[in-house]
C-alpha cells in the first residue's frame, strides 16, 4: 500500500506510509489554528516587551509599562495605610474608654479588629470565637463571647492581656500565675483530691460521691480558697477561674476536674506587642470586648 | 556466563541489604532494606535454577508480548489502588475524622496524598504508557523489542520502585517535593530503570523494519528522554549517610521552587501530556480504522509542545520570591502553547471524521473521544490559570485540584481505558470484549463522576478564592481562612461522590478485563500469532 492513494470520500491523499494499518492523510492545517498559534506568538512577543522578561547577564529587560508584582503590591498597601493614617493615629492615642464613646472611631475599630481576628485569633479560639465550648474543639481555649474572663473583661483588662498574652516566655510582662500540681507534687493524697473534686463539682452540679463533699470542703479551704476565693468566684487579677458557675475551660465531669486538680494546667497564649501595632491591638481588644461579654470600666 | 554475573550482582546487592537493615538509622531505611533484601535473595534462587538450563529462544519475528500483558495488569490493578486512595483523602478533607487516631502517622492526610497522587501518575499512568508504548513501538516498527529480557527488567524493576515509593511515604520517608517525593535510592533506582526503558525503546525503534519512524513513537521517546533529564536534575541530593533515607537537597530557596517546578510542569507536560498523545496517535486511528487527520499538524504540533512545555513552569510561582521576569516568560510560554497543545486533539477528532456513526456503536472509541475533550478543556484551562490576574485568584485554591482532575480522570484516565480495552482482547487472542454495555456503564459512571469532581472543585476554587481576597471598605479582610474551608463542606461531599463513580466504573472495566480473558471465545489458533511483518 505504498502509492499515495486517493480516498473516495475525501479527496486528500496519505503520505503513502503505513504502520499497522495505520495511514495519515497529510491536510492542511486548519486556519484558524494556524492563525491563532500566530495570533499568540505575536501577543506573546508585544507581551514580554511591555512587561519585565528577557534575562540578560546581571538584570532582566524591565518592560516598557515598568510594572512589577511587589511595586504593586506595595501600593495597594500603601493606599489602604494612608486612607486609615488618620483614623488609625486616632485609635492608637486615645484613652481606651474613649473608643466606644466615638460612634466613628468604635465603628472603624470593629471592623479592623474583625481582621485582625479572623487572621491570627481564630486558629485557637475559632472563628465564632466560641473557643472550647464549640463543638470537636480541643479543652483550653477560652470561649469570648460570654462575660467569664479569667484575667478581667473591661477594654482595659483585655488589651493588656493581647498585648502581652499569657504565661509565655517571651514577653516579661506576660500575665503570669501557676495552679500547684496538688497530686502529682503530693500536696495533697489522691483520696483528698477525690474530695476536693467532689467539692467543687456540688458547686455548680451534682458531685460524683455526696459523701466527700464534706471532707471537700476542708480541703477546699486550706488550699483553693487563698486564689479561687472562698466564695468560688476566682480572682482575675491572678487568672484564677470562677468554680461556681458551670463554666469549664478543661471540662466539667469528674476525670477531668480531678485531673486539673492533680497534674495543674498550664494554658499559654502569645504576646501580640511585636506583631500588631497598637492601634491593631486596640482595635481587636474592642472587637473582642464587644462580642458580648465586654464589661465596663469602673 | 551472564547468569553467573547475575548471580554475583545479586548477591552482593542481597549482602549490602542486609547489612542495610542492621546499620539502618530509620524505619523507612530499614524496610525498604529488607524489601530489597527479599527481591534480590528471591531473584538470586530463581536464577540459580534456571542456570545451565536451555534458554528458549524466540524468533525475531514474534513481538514480546508478555511482559505488555503484566504491564496491562499492573495498570488496571494500580489504578484501582490509587483511585480507592484518592476517594478515600477525598472523604478526609469532608470528614476529617476519617484521619484515624491509630493511624496517625502512617495514614492520615499527609501521608496518604503523596500515595494517592504518586499511585495514580506514577504506578496507573506510567505502566499504562511502558506497557503500551512496548505494544506500539513492536506494531509500528515491525520488530521484535530490543534488548531480550531487559523490557522485563524495566517492568519488574518498575514496579520496584513504587513498592519503595509507596511504603516510604506511609513511613515518613520523603524529598518533600510534589511528584518527586521518594528519597534518594529509589532515584537511583528509577534512573537505571528508566535508561534501561529508553535503551529497549530506541533499540526497537532502530532495528524497526518500517522505512519511518510513526508519529506515536516521537511522542513516546520526547516523553522517555524529557522524563530521565527533569527527574535527574530535580532529585540532585546529598544523603546524610548511606545508612539511612534522608538526604539534602544541592539547591535551596528560590532556585529549588524554580527546578521543582520546572519538573513539575513537565511532569505533565511529557509524562501525562507527550506519552498520552502517543498512546492516542495509536489507538485512536486502530480504533475507529479511519487514516490520521494530518501529517503535517502530527509535525508542527510535535514540535510546537515540546520546545515550549519546558519553559512554562514558572506560572506555578506567580507572586512569589521568583523574580517577575521569569513569571512573565512562563505565563508568556503557556499561552503559546495553547495551540499546539489542541493541535493533538484536532489530529485525534478529525481522526473520526467519516466515521462519527462509531460513536453511537462503540463505547470505546467513545470513551477515547471523550478523553480528547477533557484534554482540549484542559489544554484550555492551564494556559487561562497561567495569567498572572487569573492566577491571583486561581493559586492555591481547590480550581488547580480539579483543573488537573479534569486532565488526569478525563484525558490521561479515559484514553488508558480506551487502550486497554482495546489490547485485552488482543494480547490475549479474544476475538472480542466479554461486554460492551460494561464498557458503556464504565463510560457514564467515569463521565459524571469526573463532572461532579471538576464541577465542586471549580465552584470551592473560585468561592474561597473571593472569600480570600474579600475586603470591606477600610481594606480589612473580611473572611477568615477556617470560615473558607467550613464553606467548602458540601463540595467537598460531591467531590467525593464523583470520586465513588469513577472507582466504581474503573472495578467494572477490572471484572469486564477479566471475563474477556476467562470467558470470550478465542481467536483461531493460526490467525492470532501475532507477526512482526512491515506493513508493506
Amino acid at each position: 500500500m505504498s502509492d499515495n492513494k486517493k480516498d473516495d470520500d475525501l479527496d486528500y491523499e496519505t503520505t503513502g506510509h503505513e504502520w499497522d494499518g495505520i495511514q495519515e492523510y497529510n491536510k492542511p492545517l486548519p486556519r484558524w489554528w494556524l492563525w491563532t498559534f500566530y495570533a499568540t506568538i505575536v501577543w506573546g512577543v508585544l507581551y514580554t516587551i511591555a512587561y519585565p522578561a528577557w534575562p540578560l547577564v546581571n538584570s532582566a529587560t524591565a518592560g516598557i509599562l515598568g510594572y512589577s508584582t511587589r511595586a504593586e503590591v506595595a501600593e495597594e498597601i500603601a493606599r489602604v495605610d494612608e486612607a486609615n493614617a488618620a483614623i488609625n493615629t486616632r485609635l492608637a492615642s486615645v484613652e481606651l474608654t474613649e473608643i466606644a464613646a466615638d460612634p466613628e472611631l468604635q465603628a472603624y475599630a470593629r471592623n479592623a479588629g474583625a481582621a485582625v481576628y479572623l487572621s491570627w485569633c481564630t486558629q485557637c479560639h475559632g472563628s465564632g470565637a466560641a473557643g472550647s465550648s464549640q463543638e470537636g474543639w480541643a479543652a483550653g481555649y477560652p470561649n469570648l463571647l460570654d462575660d467569664d474572663w479569667l484575667w478581667g473583661g473591661t477594654i482595659e483588662d483585655i488589651h493588656l492581656t493581647i498585648r502581652h498574652g499569657i504565661r509565655n516566655e517571651n514577653d516579661p510582662d506576660a500575665r503570669y500565675s501557676e495552679m500547684p500540681a496538688f497530686g502529682r507534687d503530693e500536696l495533697l493524697s489522691e483520696e483528698e483530691v477525690a474530695q476536693v473534686v467532689n467539692y467543687v463539682m456540688s458547686l455548680s452540679g451534682e458531685p460524683q460521691d455526696a459523701s466527700l463533699v464534706e471532707a471537700g470542703a476542708e480541703v477546699y479551704d486550706i488550699n483553693c480558697s487563698a486564689c479561687h476565693g472562698e466564695d468560688h468566684q476566682g480572682d482575675v487579677f491572678q487568672g484564677a477561674p470562677n468554680l461556681a458557675d458551670a463554666i469549664w475551660l478543661y471540662g466539667g465531669d469528674y476525670d477531668d476536674i480531678y485531673e486539673t486538680v492533680y497534674h495543674s494546667r498550664y494554658g499559654v497564649m502569645p504576646s501580640w506587642q511585636d506583631r500588631l501595632s497598637e492601634a491593631e491591638i486596640r482595635a481587636v481588644a474592642s472587637y473582642v470586648h464587644g462580642l458580648g461579654g465586654g464589661q465596663a470600666t469602673e | 556466563m551472564l547468569n553467573y554475573i547475575k548471580l554475583i550482582v545479586l548477591g552482593l546487592i542481597a549482602l549490602f541489604a542486609m547489612i542495610a537493615a542492621n546499620y539502618a538509622r530509620d524505619l523507612a531505611y530499614m524496610i525498604h532494606a529488607i524489601i530489597i533484601l527479599l527481591v534480590s535473595a528471591g531473584m538470586f534462587l530463581w536464577v540459580l535454577r534456571r542456570t545451565d538450563e536451555p534458554a528458549t529462544l524466540h524468533p525475531q519475528t514474534e513481538y514480546m508480548d508478555g511482559v505488555i500483558r503484566a504491564g496491562v495488569i499492573a495498570t488496571a490493578l494500580w489504578g484501582v489502588v490509587g483511585f480507592l486512595a484518592g476517594t478515600f483523602i477525598a472523604f478526609q478533607l469532608a470528614f476529617p475524622a476519617l484521619n484515624f487516631d491509630w493511624a496517625q502517622g502512617y495514614a492520615n492526610f499527609g501521608r496518604l496524598r503523596p500515595l494517592h497522587t504518586s499511585a495514580v501518575i506514577f504506578a496507573f499512568g506510567g505502566n499504562a504508557l511502558i506497557a503500551t508504548s512496548f505494544y506500539v513501538v513492536q506494531r509500528t516498527s515491525a520488530a521484535r523489542l530490543w534488548g531480550g529480557n531487559l523490557a522485563w527488567f524495566v517492568f519488574w524493576g518498575y514496579q520496584l520502585v513504587i513498592v519503595l515509593a509507596a511504603t516510604g511515604y506511609l513511613l515518613g520517608s520523603t524529598h518533600g517535593k510534589e511528584y518527586a517525593e521518594p528519597e534518594w535510592y529509589v532515584d537511583w533506582w528509577l534512573t537505571i530503570v528508566w535508561l534501561a526503558y529508553l535503551a529497549v525503546f530506541i533499540g526497537t525503534i532502530v532495528k524497526r523494519r518500517e522505512p519511518h519512524i510513526y508519529v506515536a513513537n516521537w511522542f513516546y521517546l520526547s516523553f522517555i528522554v524529557t522524563v530521565a533529564m527533569l527527574h535527574v536534575f530535580n532529585n540532585l541530593a546529598i544523603p546524610v549517610s548511606i545508612w539511612g533515607s534522608k538526604s539534602v537537597q544541592v539547591f535551596s530557596g528560590v532556585q529549588d521552587a524554580m527546578v521543582q517546578w520546572w519538573y513539575g510542569h513537565n511532569a505533565v507536560g511529557f509524562f501525562l501530556t507527550a506519552g498520552f498523545l502517543g498512546m492516542m496517535y495509536y489507538f485512536i486511528p486502530k480504533q475507529a480504522e479511519r487514516p490520521v487527520f494530518s501529517y503535517k499538524l502530527s509535525i508542527i504540533h510535535f514540535w510546537a509542545l515540546i520546545f515550549l512545555y519546558i519553559w512554562a513552569g514558572p506560572h506555578h510561582l506567580h507572586y512569589t520570591a521568583l523574580p517577575d521576569w521569569a513569571s512573565t516568560l512562563g505565563m508568556v510560554f503557556s499561552i503559546v502553547l495553547w495551540m499546539p497543545s489542541w493541535g493533538g486533539m484536532i489530529n485525534g477528532l478529525m481522526t473520526l471524521s467519516g466515521a462519527w456513526d462509531k460513536l453511537r456503536t462503540d463505547p470505546v472509541i467513545r470513551m477515547m473521544v471523550i478523553s480528547l475533550g477533557f484534554y482540549g478543556m484542559s489544554t484550555f484551562e492551564g494556559p487561562m490559570m497561567s495569567i498572572r490576574a487569573v492566577n491571583s485568584l486561581s493559586h492555591y485554591t481547590d480550581w488547580t485540584i480539579g483543573h488537573v482532575h479534569s486532565g488526569a480522570l478525563g484525558w490521561n484516565g479515559m484514553i488508558t481505558f480506551g487502550a486497554l480495552y482495546f489490547l485485552v482482547p488482543k494480547l490475549w487472542n479474544r476475538q472480542r470484549l466479554y461486554s460492551l454495555s460494561m464498557v458503556s456503564w464504565h463510560f457514564w459512571l467515569a463521565t459524571i463522576g469526573i463532572v461532579l469532581y471538576a464541577a465542586a472543585m471549580w465552584v470551592t476554587g473560585i468561592m474561597e478564592g473571593l472569600m480570600w481576597r474579600e475586603v470591606d471598605a477600610n481594606g480589612f479582610l473580611v473572611n477568615s481562612f477556617a470560615d473558607t474551608v467550613g464553606a467548602k463542606f458540601p463540595m467537598y461531599v460531591v467531590r467525593g461522590l464523583g470520586g465513588v463513580l469513577y472507582v466504581v466504573g474503573a472495578l467494572i472495566m477490572c471484572y469486564n478485563l477479566w471475563m474477556t480473558v476467562k470467558r470470550s471465545p478465542a481467536v483461531e489458533a493460526s490467525v492470532a500469532n501475532a507477526h512482526a511483518t512491515p506493513a508493506e
